[in-house]
């Protein structure tokens, strides 16, 4: 057997849904990756079988990109992220390999159970669709293909089953089944692709570099045939008769965070004197209730508030000063209006890098890059509007962004050269051996408004009512 | 993406003079666009395709926070029409022409991704006239040009949409295979049988023979008399205007597939072919005002491809020899430098083609050469670079009045 170098071969491993199974695959095949399970605190892993092969864990969503650009030379993700990034690079350097036989559900269209769509054969010329996703390349490339007239896409961090009917006409997302999506008040109009795990390549990794022993680990466990979990006959009208969920429309919109911001909200505005039905984790309910029946609640992703509040979807939100200021970094006049900080949820936003980088500050990082040293600098950061002021304003140059869901100090050192992320403590940072150089600014929750609505005669009295409310709610 | 360099622009420009200078002369009126248009203006049914907007360069501008999201022009056409209907559609008839960049993504490197056309667009009017006084127009354009051996190929938009009616496919397998159609894979059709043994060989026929007159158009009438009414009207105008052709001395192949991307057309398409390339297309799209939100106004235009055409030009030189001045200062005196300058402004002032050098540089490409010294009484040296004779002289009009006497 032939020795490769360390670190010759580098795959790129999934969190999250497809964790266990592929770690019972890479047993399986005898990878030698022992260290791979859910209880797992690093990133980085060693083959005790084959010296040579190393691998990192990473996001389902970052690992097609990374493939792609040749960090790694094999990956494992699921196909709507391989499809997600395919259909907007088709001749990209990432070629899929073969399914895995595992996996859940599949991509769906859906509409709202009251949208009045009920087929997206039947769409209407004259009218604009609104389209939200965790997948704006599968959403846009479906718009195009349906001729749709006018369209607007929504990308999203999260939660875009929340959105249809009021605030998005149809939505591109996950669902375990048609009938699952039913429970949800969902309508399925069309199944785009199922997802299944996939074992993905690096093109010219497959073209000059030798991955045999790995690609024959995989193929000896690898039927030719995919298994794709075939759905039954799926009938419409029983889905219009789960979803019966009615909803009405409310004259004021309140977006809350979904996630770890839960419990903190919850509890700020129980001080307030709001009492919510349905907003807590274990529930899990998009759609929590107060008494005040003009009050229309939903529970997002922190990320995708501004957005929302700038297009009227929602009039009031509770999100963190760092997303508006990412969101206003992008669309500079941009209808939303911090009105007060709620004093939870402090994060520092800040530069680091690893602690081996001979640098203290950004002056010394510029130097550093400016001799060519690292040069692209590679910036990984899950603010990317934030990130490219930061580096622009402080003459960076040349950079690269690499965008992140999350956990970027994952992709330091090898992948990423900075990250600008947000932290509590510190120490995540610390046991990643990275360093501070600097404090881009202090975040909190804070509660946003949409200008217009505001100043609207129809809104203002509730409006003013509900802030007055919120704010005594502050310690 | 490329630079256009000197020897480029040279012949840019004199594409573009001949075009203006046509399309001027045949009452066209020049306008602009902006580069900047809404995307939803080209993703309506009937105007690109999908393939086309999958390669389209779109993005959020800076306040596109609801979504709307803006493209860089991809198409002439298009923006033309909207220009058309917003500003326009009072008048009856508009004759418009432009010279404008389209963009769109080119990931095999053989074409840029800014592409050039010089295009005109007849607004209004009848249907005849017209989409022979556009493939007349541009023919005239690549004539005048000095571009030989152009082949013009027609094809009728109507008669394709009819054909493919006489397959009877389902409407998803139409639409595939209309996009296979604008993409130009024309084969598709010879696989798709139908259940008609008369289609087959009428699609057999169309996709074989490549006629050069009107009468291949009443052959194919005769042979094929269960076409249906609307292969028969489309044929009867694809007639008409090839006989308005045959009796002006215009010659052309019929070829179906000269239709090329573009799901606007309704009408006679046509493309012209130089050296392989194509080097300008254009044809009849009577639905995309309508389309747009204008009223039900008919329309034919075209476009010429600059970028091949450049290619097809002789490389020119500059013409310094003929007229070119060079002013020379011996050194980069103030008193020098201002008698350099100030010379070089009254040569350009008398009409003169003045250039300054304190160099040293060759001197062989102009047609004069004015040394200025500090040499008393005469500071001027005037070469003659053709008669190859040299002057001393004591003023500026001296020199002046020995330039324009040649």
């Amino acid at each position: 057997m032939k020795d490769y170098q360390d670190g010759y071969i580098k795959l790129a491993l999934p969190k999250g849904r497809f964790l266990s199974p592929t770690a019972s695959l890479l047993a399986e095949i005898g990878l030698g990756f022992q260290d791979y399970s859910d209880r797992t605190k690093q990133y980085r892993l060693r083959s005790a079988r084959f010296p040579g092969l190393s691998a990192k864990i990473l996001q389902e969503k970052d690992i097609s990109i990374q493939v792609a650009v040749g960090n790694y030379d094999l990956g494992i993700c699921g196909l709507d992220w391989i499809e997600e990034f395919l259909v907007k690079y088709p001749a990209g350097a990432l070629a899929k390999m073969s399914s895995l036989n595992y996996g859940e559900g599949g991509i769906h269209v859906v509409a709202g159970a009251e949208s009045g769509i009920a087929s997206l054969d039947e769409l209407s010329a004259g009218r604009s669709y609104r389209i939200v996703s965790e997948y704006p390349n599968l959403a846009e490339a479906l718009a195009l293909n349906l001729r749709m007239r006018r369209f607007r896409i929504f990308p999203v961090w999260g939660a875009a089953e929340a959105y249809p009917p009021e605030n998005a006409d149809l939505a591109v997302l996950w669902g375990k089944s048609g009938m699952d999506i039913a429970t949800q008040g969902l309508i399925p109009l069309r199944r785009l692709l199922p997802v299944t795990a996939f074992l993905i390549a690096n093109r010219e990794s497959l073209e000059n570099k030798d991955l045999s022993q790995i690609l024959a680990c995989f193929s000896s466990k690898l039927t030719d045939e995919p298994q794709t979990s075939i759905e039954n006959g799926f009938d419409i009208s029983e889905a219009l008769e789960v979803s019966s969920t009615l909803w009405q429309a409310k004259e004021i919109n309140l977006a809350l965070p979904d996630g770890h911001q839960q419990p903190p909200t919850l509890q700020f505005l129980k001080r307030a004197g709001l009492a919510l039905q349905g907003y807590s984790e274990e529930m899990g309910s998009r759609r929590p209730s107060t008494d005040l029946d003009w009050l229309g609640i939903k529970a997002i992703r922190p990320q995708d508030m501004p957005l929302q509040v700038a297009n009227s979807n929602f009039d009031l939100a509770i999100t963190g000063e760092d997303w508006l200021r990412e969101h206003l970094y992008r669309f500079p006049s941009s209808p939303v209006k911090k009105l007060f900080v709620l004093g939870f949820g402090a994060v520092k936003v800040v530069a680091a890098v690893s602690q081996e980088m001979p640098v203290a500050d950004i002056y010394e990082l510029r130097a550093l890059v400016q001799s060519n040293k690292f040069a692209p600098l590679k910036v990984a950061s899950e603010y990317i509007n934030i990130a490219d002021r930061y580096l622009q304003d402080n003459h960076i140059n040349p950079y690269k962004l690499i965008p992140t869901w999350g956990a970027s100090e994952a992709f330091l050192p090898e992948d990423a050269d900075m990250l600008i992320d947000n932290v509590q403590t510190g120490k995540t940072l610390e046991q990643h051996k990275l360093k501070i150089i600097d404090v881009l600014f202090q975040s909190s929750a804070c509660l946003i408004a949409n200008k217009y609505s505001l100043a609207s005669s129809d809104k203002k009295e509730k409006m003013g009512f509900l802030t007055k409310k919120l704010r005594a709610g502050l310690r | 993406m490329q630079d256009l360099l000197p020897g480029d622009m040279l012949r840019f420009r004199r594409i573009e003079d001949v075009f203006r200078t046509c399309c001027r002369n045949s009452g066209y009126q020049e306008v602009r666009t902006p580069t900047l248009e809404y995307l939803h203006l080209f993703t309506a049914t009937g105007t690109l395709t999908p393939s086309m907007l999958s390669k389209v360069y779109s993005f959020l501008d800076w306040d596109g926070w609801s979504g709307e999201r803006v493209v860089l022009r991809p198409d002439g056409t298009i923006p033309v029409a909207r220009l058309y209907i917003d500003n326009l559609s009072g008048q009856e008839l508009a004759r418009l022409f432009y010279v404008t960049n389209i963009f769109a993504f080119e990931g095999t490197g053989k074409e840029n991704r800014e592409r050039w056309q010089c295009g005109a667009e007849f607004f209004g009017g009848d249907k005849l006239a017209p989409d022979v006084e556009t493939i007349l127009l541009a023919e005239e354009v690549i004539r005048r040009l000095g571009i030989r051996n152009v082949g013009l190929q027609l094809s009728h938009a109507g008669l394709v949409k009819a054909l493919l009616k006489e397959l009877k496919l389902s409407p998803g397998e139409e639409a595939k295979m209309t996009n296979r159609l604008l993409e130009g894979n024309w084969q598709a059709l010879t696989k798709a049988k139908s259940a008609r043994p008369e289609v087959d060989r009428l699609i057999a026929a169309l996709l074989g023979l490549k006629g050069k007159s009107s009468s291949f158009l009443h052959n194919l009438r005769a042979s094929f008399p269960k076409a249906s009414q609307d292969f028969k009207s489309s044929l009867e105008n694809l007639l008409s205007i090839t006989t308005l052709l045959d009796n002006l001395g215009c010659s052309y192949t019929i070829d179906i597939s000269a239709i090329h991307g573009f799901e606007y057309y309704t009408g006679i398409c046509f493309q012209f072919l130089a050296a392989g390339e194509r080097i300008g297309g254009g044809g009849r799209y009577d639905n995309l005002v309508p389309l747009m939100n204008g009223d039900d106004i008919p329309a034919c235009g075209f476009a010429l491809y600059v970028d091949p055409i450049i290619r097809l030009l002789p490389l020119e030189k500059e013409k310094k020899g003929e007229s070119g001045i060079l002013v020379k200062g011996r050194a980069l005196t103030p008193e020098i430098v201002k008698a350099c300058f100030t010379m070089a402004e009254s040569l350009r002032d008398a009409g003169h083609t003045a250039e300054l050098d304190f160099m040293g540089r060759k001197e062989s490409d102009y047609r004069w050469v004015v040394l200025v010294s500090e040499k008393d009484p005469s500071p001027f040296t005037l070469t003659d670079c053709v008669q190859g004779r040299q002057r001393d002289a004591a003023s500026m009009a001296e020199i002046l009045k020995a330039v324009s006497e040649g």
